[in-house]
C-alpha cells in the first residue's frame, strides 16, 4: 500500500515568518517604550528632588518683564507674553516669506539672464550668501549695520524725508487710523480683486483675447483701500525725529529690521537656486513655442515659463518657508521678542524650563504643520491635472 | 569682440541700461571690498587674536593633539578620495591636472597660506607640513587600494573604519582632553560638525530604512521621530538641551555643553538625512529590487548591495548640502549653549581693552565669514564634482 503524501508539516511557530515579523516589531516597540519609560522615570525623580512645577500653571504668574512697543507690562501674565511672542513670530514669518519670495524669484531669474553682468552679479550674490551661516548674517546686521553704522538719533539719516533711519530703528510712512478698519478695507480689496480676475478671465476666454487679469486685479486691489481711505478721511503720517525717539509713521524695532533683513537675504539665496532649477526644468519646447507665437520676453516669462516653473518649485519652496519660520527663532540671539526669546526670558525669570520649552516646541510644530498643509493645498491646486 | 559685446551686454536698449546700472553696482561692490581689505581694514585685531579665533585658549602643551587630529583627518579624507575605485575620466596631462587641482583646492591653500602669514609662527608652518604629509600618505594609501590587488581585496566594511578610526579617535580625544573653558574658536565648530556628520549618517540611513520598512510599527515610530524633529527649530532644541537635559537623564551622567551640542546636531541632522535617503531610495526603479530577488539575494543583501548604494549616489548633492548646513549651524551652539565658538570669539574680541569702541566688528565678522565661506564653498563644489564623476543622471 502506497502511503499518500502527507499534508505539509506545519511550520513550527518559531520559524513562521508572520510570527517573527510581529515578534520583531514588538521587541522594537518594547525597546522604545523602555527608553521613554526610563526618561520619564528620570524626569519624575529629578522633578521631585528639585521641586519645580510640571504643569502649565506658570502661565498665570506675572511676567515681570516688558516688551517694548505695546501695552504688555510687568504685571501681565506669562500667558500674554507667549501670545505676544507667537504674534511676533507670525509677523516675522509673513513679512520674511513675502520679501524672500520676491527677492529670490528676481535673483533666480537674473541668474539665467542673457546679460553677462546681471548673470554674474546674481551668481555672486547666491554663492556668497548661501555659504555663510545665518547667525553670522544676523550678527552682522545687528552689531555691524544697525548698532554701529546706523547713526544716532540726533543725526539720523532721512532719505527724501520719508524715512528716519537711526540705531533706534527704522521709521517708515504709515497710515493713521485704526488697523482694524484698514484690514477690512484691504480684505474688501482682495475680494474685489478676486472677482475682477475671475470675470476678466471669463471675458477673455469668451472674446478670445489675452486676459489682463493680473493688471486689472492689481488695480482693483489698490483702488478699494485708496478710495475707502479717502472717504473715511484717513491720512498718512511721515515719521520725524521727536526728542530721543521718532513720532509719526510706523516705527520698526532695530532688532526686527535686522532679523527680517538677515532672514530675507539668507532665504532668498536658497529660493533663487530653487527658482533657477525649476525654470531650467521647464521643457525647452515651451519657451520655443512662446517665441514662435511671438510673445515678448516678459510675456513668455509671465505666462508660459513661470507658472510651470512654480509647479515644480512648490514643494522645495514650501520647505524654505518652513526653514524661514524655524530660523526666526534666531531672533532670540538679538533680543527680538519672538516666541523663543519669550520662552528664554520666562525660564530665566523662574518659570519651569521643561513645560515652557515643550510649549514652545509644540507651537512651532503647529505652525510647521499648518504651513505644510497650506503648501500641500497649493501644491495640489498647481499640480498638473492628468487624465 | 564687438559681436560678443553686443550679444552679452548690449542686446537691446533695456539690456544696455541693465548693464550700465548693474555694472556700476558690481564695480562699486568690488571697489568697496578691495578698499576694505587693503586700505581701511585694521587687521591687527585678527592678527593678535588669531589663536583665540582658531582654537580658543587651548593649552599649549596639548597643541600636538590638534596637529595630530588634523593630520589624521587629512589622511582619512585623502585616502577615501584617492581610493575610490571609480575610474577617473581620462588620462590628463600634467598641466590639465595642475589646473584642475588649483581650481578645486586653490581656495583652501590660499586660506591656509593667509593663516600662516597672519600667525607668522614656525608652529603654524610645521602644522601645515604635517597636514600636507597626511594628505600625501593618504593619497598613496588610496592609490595602493586601487592598484595593489592585495590591498584592494580588503572588504570595504573593514577598510573604511580602519581609515576613519584614527581620525575619529583623535578628534574625540581632542574634544575630551580639554575643558570647556579652554576650548573655543573655529576648531570647535569644525570638530562638532565632523563628529556629528559621522554619527548622524548611520542613524539617518537606519531611519530612512525604517520609514520605508514593511513593518507598520517601525514605520510609525520612525515617522513620528522624523516629523517631530523636522517640525522643531534647531535653536530651540539646543536651548532645551542646555537647560532641560538634566531633567531627563540622571544628573551624574549629564554631559558638558559640547557633547550636548553634538548630540542635538546628530539627532537633528539624522532626521533630515533620513528624508533625503528616503528620496534616494524612492528614485530606484522597482526592477532593481526584483532583479535582486531573482538572483536569490536576501532582503538585507538587496538593500546593502543593490538599492542603498544607488540611492546614496543619487542624492549626493542633497546629502552634502545637509552637511554644509550642519557645519554652518554649529554657530548656533555658540549662541544656545554658551560655547565659545568662532562667532562668539569674533564678537568678544571687539570688546577687548585694546580694541574697544573702535568699530572693528566688520573686521572680526569678515574673518569669521571667510572661514565658513571657504569651507562651505569648497564642499559644495566638490559635491558637484563627485556627482559628475559618479555619473548621476547620466547613466
Amino acid at each position: 500500500m502506497s502511503s499518500l503524501p502527507s499534508a505539509p508539516a506545519k511550520v513550527p511557530i518559531w520559524r513562521d515568518v508572520r510570527v517573527l515579523r510581529w515578534l520583531f516589531q514588538i521587541a522594537v516597540l518594547a525597546v522604545v517604550g523602555l527608553i521613554i519609560y526610563w526618561i520619564w522615570g528620570n524626569y519624575q525623580t529629578n522633578i521631585e528632588r528639585s521641586s519645580v512645577q510640571t504643569d502649565l500653571r506658570f502661565l498665570d504668574n506675572p511676567a515681570s518683564f516688558t516688551i517694548p512697543g505695546n501695552d504688555f507690562d510687568q504685571s501681565s501674565p506669562v500667558r500674554a507674553a507667549f501670545v505676544q511672542g507667537f504674534l511676533n513670530t507670525i509677523q516675522v514669518a509673513l513679512v520674511g516669506i513675502f520679501f524672500a519670495t520676491i527677492l529670490g524669484t528676481i535673483v533666480g531669474i537674473a541668474r539665467l539672464s542673457k546679460n553677462l553682468v546681471v548673470r554674474t552679479l546674481a551668481a555672486a550674490y547666491v554663492e556668497v550668501i548661501r555659504n555663510l551661516p545665518l547667525l553670522l548674517l544676523l550678527t552682522f546686521m545687528n552689531l555691524a549695520v544697525v548698532l554701529q553704522t546706523f547713526p544716532r538719533i540726533e543725526d539720523a539719516w532721512k532719505p527724501l524725508d520719508l524715512f528716519v533711519i537711526s540705531n533706534r530703528g527704522l521709521a517708515i510712512p504709515w497710515f493713521e487710523g485704526s488697523a482694524g478698519q484698514l484690514g477690512l478695507l484691504l480684505l474688501a480689496g482682495i475680494v474685489l480683486a478676486f472677482v475682477v480676475v475671475k470675470l476678466e478671465r471669463a471675458r477673455a476666454d469668451r472674446v478670445g483675447r489675452p486676459s489682463r487679469g493680473l493688471l486689472l486685479g492689481t488695480v482693483a486691489l489698490a483702488i478699494v483701500p485708496v478710495i475707502g481711505w479717502i472717504v473715511l478721511g484717513y491720512t498718512w503720517t511721515l515719521p520725524f525725529v521727536d526728542g530721543r525717539g521718532t513720532s509719526g509713521g510706523l516705527r520698526l524695532d532695530p532688532s526686527f529690521f535686522a532679523l527680517i533683513v538677515a532672514l530675507v537675504v539668507y532665504t532668498s539665496s536658497h529660493i533663487a537656486e530653487i527658482v533657477r532649477g525649476s525654470i531650467l526644468a521647464v521643457p525647452r519646447g515651451q519657451g520655443e513655442a512662446a517665441d514662435a507665437l511671438a510673445l515678448s520676453n516678459s510675456q513668455k516669462m509671465r505666462i508660459i515659463i513661470l507658472p510651470q516653473a512654480f509647479r515644480v518649485a512648490m514643494p522645495a519652496l514650501g520647505n524654505q518657508y518652513l526653514n524661514l519660520i524655524k530660523n526666526s527663532s534666531l531672533g532670540a540671539t538679538i533680543s527680538y521678542f519672538e516666541l523663543t526669546q519669550i520662552a528664554q526670558i520666562t525660564v530665566g525669570n523662574g518659570s519651569p524650563a521643561v513645560p515652557a520649552f515643550t510649549l514652545t516646541l509644540l507651537v512651532y510644530l503647529a505652525i510647521s504643520l499648518f504651513t505644510s498643509l497650506f503648501v500641500n493645498y497649493f501644491n495640489r491646486r498647481l499640480a498638473l491635472v492628468e487624465r | 569682440m564687438i559681436t560678443w559685446l553686443r550679444r552679452n551686454l548690449f542686446r537691446t536698449w533695456w539690456d544696455s541700461i541693465m548693464t550700465v546700472v548693474f555694472g556700476y553696482v558690481g564695480l562699486w561692490v568690488i571697489w568697496t571690498v578691495i578698499e576694505f581689505v587693503f586700505v581701511t581694514g585694521r587687521w591687527e585685531i585678527i592678527q593678535v587674536n588669531l589663536k583665540l579665533l582658531l582654537v580658543g585658549r587651548f593649552p599649549d602643551e596639548l597643541m600636538w593633539l590638534v596637529g595630530a587630529s588634523l593630520t589624521a583627518l587629512a589622511f582619512w579624507i585623502a585616502a577615501v578620495a584617492g581610493g575610490s575605485k571609480i575610474d577617473l575620466n581620462n588620462v590628463q596631462t600634467l598641466s590639465q591636472r595642475l589646473f584642475d587641482y588649483t581650481r578645486r583646492f586653490g581656495l583652501i591653500v590660499a586660506l591656509a597660506a593667509l593663516l600662516i602669514f597672519l600667525a607668522a609662527d614656525m608652529a603654524a608652518l610645521v602644522l601645515a607640513f604635517q597636514v600636507l604629509g597626511g594628505i600625501v600618505v593618504g593619497r598613496m594609501v588610496g592609490l595602493a587600494r586601487r592598484n595593489v590587488s592585495l590591498v584592494g581585496a580588503i572588504p570595504g566594511i573593514i577598510w573604511h573604519p580602519m581609515l576613519a578610526s584614527p581620525a575619529i579617535a583623535l578628534v574625540l580625544v581632542t574634544l575630551m582632553e580639554s575643558t570647556l573653558e579652554e576650548w573655543g574658536g573655529f576648531l570647535i565648530n569644525f570638530y562638532m560638525a565632523i563628529i556629528s556628520i559621522v554619527l548622524c549618517f548611520p542613524l539617518g540611513v537606519l531611519l530612512a530604512l525604517g520609514r520605508r520598512s514593511s513593518f507598520p510599527i517601525i514605520r510609525l515610530v520612525t515617522t513620528t521621530y522624523i516629523e517631530l524633529i523636522r517640525g522643531a527649530p534647531l535653536f530651540v532644541l539646543l536651548l532645551l538641551a542646555g537647560v532641560a537635559l538634566e531633567f531627563f537623564i540622571p544628573p551624574s551622567i549629564a554631559p558638558d555643553a559640547i557633547f550636548r551640542g553634538v548630540t542635538v546636531f546628530t539627532l537633528f541632522t539624522a532626521a533630515y538625512l533620513a528624508e533625503i535617503v528616503r528620496g534616494g531610495l524612492q528614485s530606484i526603479p522597482k526592477g532593481q529590487t526584483e532583479a535582486g530577488k531573482a538572483l536569490g539575494l536576501s532582503t538585507t543583501k538587496i538593500t546593502y548591495l543593490i538599492t542603498m548604494p544607488q540611492a546614496l549616489r543619487n542624492v549626493i548633492p542633497a546629502q552634502i548640502g545637509q552637511f554644509i548646513s550642519l557645519f554652518k549651524d554649529t554657530t548656533l551652539a555658540g549662541a544656545a549653549l554658551n560655547i565659545l565658538d568662532v562667532l562668539n570669539v569674533g564678537t568678544a574680541i571687539t570688546k577687548q581693552q585694546d580694541f574697544l569702541g573702535q568699530g572693528l566688528i566688520y573686521e572680526a565678522l569678515a574673518f569669521v565669514a571667510l572661514l565658513f565661506w571657504v569651507g562651505s564653498y569648497v564642499m559644495s563644489r566638490e559635491s558637484q564634482r563627485l556627482e559628475k564623476r559618479l555619473g548621476v543622471g547620466v547613466r
